[in-house]
């Protein structure tokens, strides 16, 4: 495996040693000494053509924790915002010797440009593209699920989750959706009509309009983050409608079944898809699955890098 | 005195062996005399085609000489067996007057290679809302008979409706590109299962199926000729197949490509298969097969529209939408039509040559082989294949679709006007200004 894509790009095996590798190097973190001397030497470009801060500091921990050397390359300033071309900024990160470029891009399959094109031949990780996907994300979320509510389990199955929100727009749930149901996790979808993709009968979940319907039956809620300017766009008449429908409030947690977590994967609109009563209560698992974000995301790097993941106890 | 050419061995459209000899621009006769200085071009095993009529091309000519010029389509159409191709107007400057469309014409004359008939906008710089000088290019040395916003559709009913209406003082033609713009707003292509998971936002059928069904209404009432350029989808063929069975004037074309290419095709995020109208599914291709069979789908016009490597070398939703089609089109025909059984020659005939000759009003194009007739043909070998390569097109442009792919039929002759544009498969004007 070369590159991070998509999560179609993993066979099961492969993201679940992704998950277990993740695991070993979570040790690493939780050390006083947060460093594995792996990838020294390595050079590593954090190409960020839309703004991401959190999803860039997380790879960033992440390559600098296996001693890589790391590059920022973010668009404001840059020649990216300059008009500069994807290939002739590929060109430019292939001379400097990169040995992967992580990518995050508002044009679905930018990343994909980028590693089948002859412009570079580094390893390419796809931090988010437009709306098409963000497989470290849901890598992060899976690992995060593991954890909480699988008992040791390797896989996902006989899990049951609930993505709620503008599944049209949002590449996390897209890479969710092939993840969770790779992993053995049955997915219902929840959303207005108007934010479902045309196709998504095809897709391997179940759709509801009706949050109420499924609150009960999920063992994790996962909110999507929804941008304003949907409005404009009518998708939806106002943030109050959105919010009595699809929000996440104390009222729906009171029917959450026992045991069951709340995930996003930020940034929050509090208020508009989530309570903040809600977002720092006992069952989320928010602010965790960003310091998971860091482990799993050293997981991709030192696979990609070097080839194989990490057996477990391996480190010990 | 002209050269004179006999062409010999070949077999007509219709099925009938005869041989023609060429002289002074026109067939002359069907056989050639004792002691005729004739060059022989044997002709034996292949098909002889009137010369392809292309009434969807863009030349680019004048504006955008760096993706292609008048001189580097015809080139290119003269490879492709064209003998006559219509220029869009979406140049810069726009084909909105009657100084544009003579100039491009006049382009057209000095390449030489096949006649160039300009189409002019209907709205003054393609933007719907205030009529072209229609009547002035209609009356120019162009002689426009076709009309066409392409690229921009005339949205706004009321303008839609008056165009018709205006060009029936000289029996014109609206050749419509149908496309909501609301509909299809930064839409990327065809709405569906494929666009769901690639995340490009999609581009519904409905879109082009309303601005169909509201415009053949139009051209009832009005009583009017129109034209929809470039059907994609299942849909828009049963619009048209009711307008028809209701005797409206409306005719239709169908790409080369949206006859071969599906929208999965949108998976490798390659722009080379970036078009407007997408790609579609699979059932709109049979749809569209069939309709072309039947005679629903009136025509074949290519949309060639080249684009310089930098527009398609980049990141799809700021890539440019657009294929070559010129020196592929009659392979495709051949190969989704000719050896599926749903056309035969004589069909590939008049859907590439002769009904958009009478469509665009062409004089001297679509012919029958007649003696007297000016000698614009085509002769294909269908026995034979080529593979396309991006790096030999006689374009200015390299955007083909079908890169790498062996394809049925070798166009081996074009004849414009009584002489050889194309010989041995080889173009006869080497230069490439």
């Amino acid at each position: 495996m070369k590159h991070l894509l998509s999560i179609n790009d993993l066979s099961q095996t492969q993201a679940i040693s992704i998950l277990d590798t993740a695991l070993e190097l979570a040790r690493v973190s939780d050390a006083p000494m947060k460093k594995l001397p792996t990838l020294r030497g390595r050079t590593i470009v954090n190409l960020f053509a839309e703004d991401s801060t959190r999803t860039r500091i997380s790879f960033e921990a992440a390559a600098k924790r296996l001693s890589a050397d790391v590059i920022n390359f973010s668009a404001k300033g840059s020649s990216v915002s300059k008009g500069e071309s994807l290939k002739d900024t590929a060109q430019t990160l292939q001379a400097m010797g990169a040995d992967a470029v992580i990518i995050r891009h508002q044009a679905s399959g930018a990343p994909h440009r980028l590693a089948s094109s002859e412009w570079m031949s580094g390893s390419v990780i796809n931090a988010g593209d437009g709306t098409h996907e963000h497989p470290s994300q849901a890598l992060l979320d899976s690992y995060t699920l593991r954890k909480h509510l699988m008992h040791g389990a390797k896989d996902l199955k006989g899990l049951h989750v609930a993505i709620v929100g503008d599944i049209l727009h949002s590449r996390v749930a897209r890479s969710n959706v092939l993840l969770l149901s790779k992993l053995g996790a049955a997915v219902t979808v929840v959303a207005p009509p108007t934010l479902l993709p045309v196709g998504i009968e095809k897709w391997a979940v179940k759709v509801s309009y009706d949050f109420d319907d499924v609150i009960a039956q999920a063992d994790a809620i996962m909110m999507l983050r929804v941008q304003s300017e949907r409005m404009q766009e009518l998708y939806f008449p106002n943030a109050r409608e959105y919010s009595r429908y699809f929000g996440l409030n104390s009222d729906r947690v009171k029917r959450m079944k026992k045991d069951s977590i709340i995930m996003h994967p930020g940034p929050m609109n509090r208020g508009l898809e989530i309570t903040a009563d809600v977002a720092d209560s006992a069952r989320s698992v928010i602010v965790e699955q960003v310091s998971n974000g860091v482990s799993v995301r050293m997981a991709i790097l030192y696979t990609l890098l070097t080839g194989e993941g990490i057996e477990a106890g391996a480190l010990v | 005195m002209s050269k004179k050419y006999f062409i010999t061995g070949g077999i007509l459209d219709d099925g009938s062996k005869k041989d023609l000899l060429v002289s002074d621009g026109k067939i002359i006769g069907y056989e050639n005399p004792v002691n005729s200085s004739a060059e022989i071009i044997n002709a034996s095993g292949k098909i002889i085609l009137p010369g392809l009529v292309d009434l969807h091309t863009h030349l680019r000519e004048p504006g955008k000489e760096d993706s292609e010029t008048v001189l580097s389509a015809s080139r290119a159409g003269s490879k492709g067996g064209f003998t006559a191709l219509s220029a869009m107007p979406n140049t810069s400057p726009v084909a909105d007057t009657a100084g544009v469309v003579e100039q491009v014409m006049r382009l057209g004359i000095e390449a030489g290679l096949c006649d160039v008939f300009p189409i002019g906008a209907v709205t003054k710089n393609l933007d719907g809302r205030e009529l072209s000088e229609i009547g002035a290019m209609a009356d120019s040395a162009a002689v426009v008979r076709i009309f066409s916003d392409d690229g921009h559709c005339v949205s706004n009913p009321a303008v839609m409706r008056r165009a018709l209406e205006y060009v029936k003082k000289f029996d014109g033609v609206i050749a419509q590109h149908a496309q909501d713009p609301d509909l299809t707003i930064n839409a990327q292509m065809n709405e569906g299962i494929i666009s769901s998971v690639l995340g490009l936002k999609g581009w519904p059928a409905i879109a082009e199926e309303a601005i169909i069904a509201r415009d053949v209404l139009l051209a009832d009432h009005v009583q009017s000729r129109l034209h929809v350029c470039h059907v994609t989808t299942a849909g828009g063929v049963e619009i048209i197949r009711w307008a028809k069975a209701r005797g409206i004037n409306v005719t239709a074309e169908v790409t080369p490509h949206h006859l071969l290419l599906t929208d999965d095709l949108a998976t490798s995020y390659d722009p080379v298969y970036k078009v407007n109208p997408p790609l579609r599914t699979e059932k709109d291709i049979h749809a569209l097969r069939e309709a072309l069979a039947e005679g629903v789908i009136d025509i074949v016009a290519t949309d060639h529209a080249p684009h310089p490597a930098e527009n398609k070398e980049c990141e799809w939703q700021e890539a440019a939408f657009g294929m070559l089609g010129l020196e592929t089109a009659l392979s495709i025909i051949a190969l989704t039509m000719v050896e599926t059984n749903l056309l035969d020659w004589k069909g590939v005939a008049q859907r590439f040559s002769r009904t958009p000759a009478q469509i665009g009003r062409y004089a001297h194009q679509g012919g029958e082989f007649k003696v007297g007739e000016m000698a614009n043909l085509t002769v294909i070998d269908p026995a034979a294949s080529w593979r396309v390569d991006r790096d030999l097109v006689a374009s200015r442009s390299r955007n083909t679709p079908f890169h790498g792919m062996e394809l049925p039929g070798v166009i081996t002759e074009t004849f414009f006007k009584g002489v050889p544009t194309l010989r041995n498969a080889q173009l006869m004007q080497k230069e490439n200004s």
